[in-house]
């Protein structure tokens, strides 16, 4: 039976039960949405679903935390973003203009991007899953949508984070080297 | 009882609201999203919701006086509107913001004009009817009492 680290995994083979050792496992969300109500409302339901959260108002923000903007003033380091979750209205850059840019770097495209809209139009979910979105969500945002985002969120934590339980580690070695679990996630999400 | 009393009355107020369908459901989601550590998060949200609404309306009202009305601004305010009103759960203001769309896509200056003066009522009254219920909420609390939690 997988343990901390694969749970997400599970979830992602559309496993229903979300195991509680899931929570353990340290999610970094970087939250994109020009509305403050809205920012305000998705951080609290991702900090209730105990991620840590990075609430930017455009996509050119996004991008400039995530690195790729030119200046790197205060960013966090792409490899600390384990899931971005993205309005898709937003004026200047849309958040299918970030998801593809997300995708487009070299850097970047392995961070899983979600979609949210308050409109529900066929074409517009087609495209963004297309260009790679993980998933496209319809506003206002649910808890229990939050609480399957974990499923998507990438691991690239270092194995210290990791607070796997110890029937896992002694079956599965308590030190897994950040490439062997790049591996095996990628075994799993393919 | 004071607490009693205040307690009684802010459940009439709750099921008002809902049953005459000035909330939804996704009110309901914003209170959960209330607890001990965030004690303040409706007030909050109810705050943000009011200052971004004033000044939507603000800007809806300067646009559909300009000539030609910039119908694709009007719209672009309308469907900000209709996104915060839909994440704080005020229903009927989500409604009004459905007709103003569709005024506004069809570039309907009298339509656009009405819904605008209905929407400003909508709003107003969602408004003081949640600062209403903000405020028995304090009072309770302030009476030592708690606050009941609506099923």
């Amino acid at each position: 039976m997988a343990g901390g680290c694969f749970l997400y995994s599970e979830s992602e083979m559309g496993s229903a039960s979300v195991s509680s050792s899931q929570d353990d496992f340290p999610v970094h969300v970087l939250a994109v949405d020009d509305s403050l109500i809205d920012r305000k409302v998705i951080e609290r339901l991702l900090k209730s679903s105990a991620c840590k959260v990075t609430a930017v108002d455009s996509g050119r923000r996004a991008l400039e935390i995530l690195g790729l903007g030119g200046e790197s003033i205060n960013s966090v380091s792409a490899f600390e973003i384990n899931l971005i979750i993205t309005d898709y209205c937003m004026p200047g850059m849309s958040g299918y203009d970030l998801l593809k840019k997300v995708k487009e770097s070299s850097t970047l495209k392995e961070i899983p991007v979600v979609i949210m809209s308050s409109e529900n139009v066929p074409n517009r979910i087609r495209r963004c899953l297309d260009e790679g979105a993980e998933e496209f969500l319809l506003k206002p945002v649910k808890p229990a949508d939050v609480n399957r985002l974990r499923g998507h969120a990438r691991t690239l934590q270092p194995t210290s984070d990791c607070t796997c339980d110890d029937e896992v580690a002694s079956t599965m070695g308590r030190s897994l080297s950040l490439d062997r679990r790049r591996q095996l996630s990628r075994t799993f999400f393919s | 009882m004071e607490v009693l009393r205040l307690q009684q009355q802010l459940i009439e107020l709750t099921n008002s609201l809902f049953q005459e369908g000035f909330l939804d459901d996704q009110f309901t989601q914003i209170q959960m999203l209330q607890d001990e550590g965030n004690p303040d998060f409706v007030q909050e949200v109810v705050g943000l919701f009011a200052e971004d609404s004033e000044r939507i309306l603000s800007e809806l009202t300067k646009a559909l006086e300009m000539e030609p009305v910039d119908f694709k601004k009007v719209d672009a305010y309308v469907h900000q509107f209709k996104g915060s009103s839909s994440s704080i759960g005020a229903q009927r203001v989500k409604a009004v913001c459905v007709d103003f769309r569709a005024y506004a896509e069809t570039e309907n200056k009298e339509g656009c004009l009405q819904a605008l003066q209905q929407i400003k009522q909508e709003f107003f009254a969602v408004k003081s009817k949640l600062e209403a219920l903000l405020q028995l909420e304090q009072q309770i609390l302030a009476a030592g009492g708690s606050v009941p939690m609506m099923e």
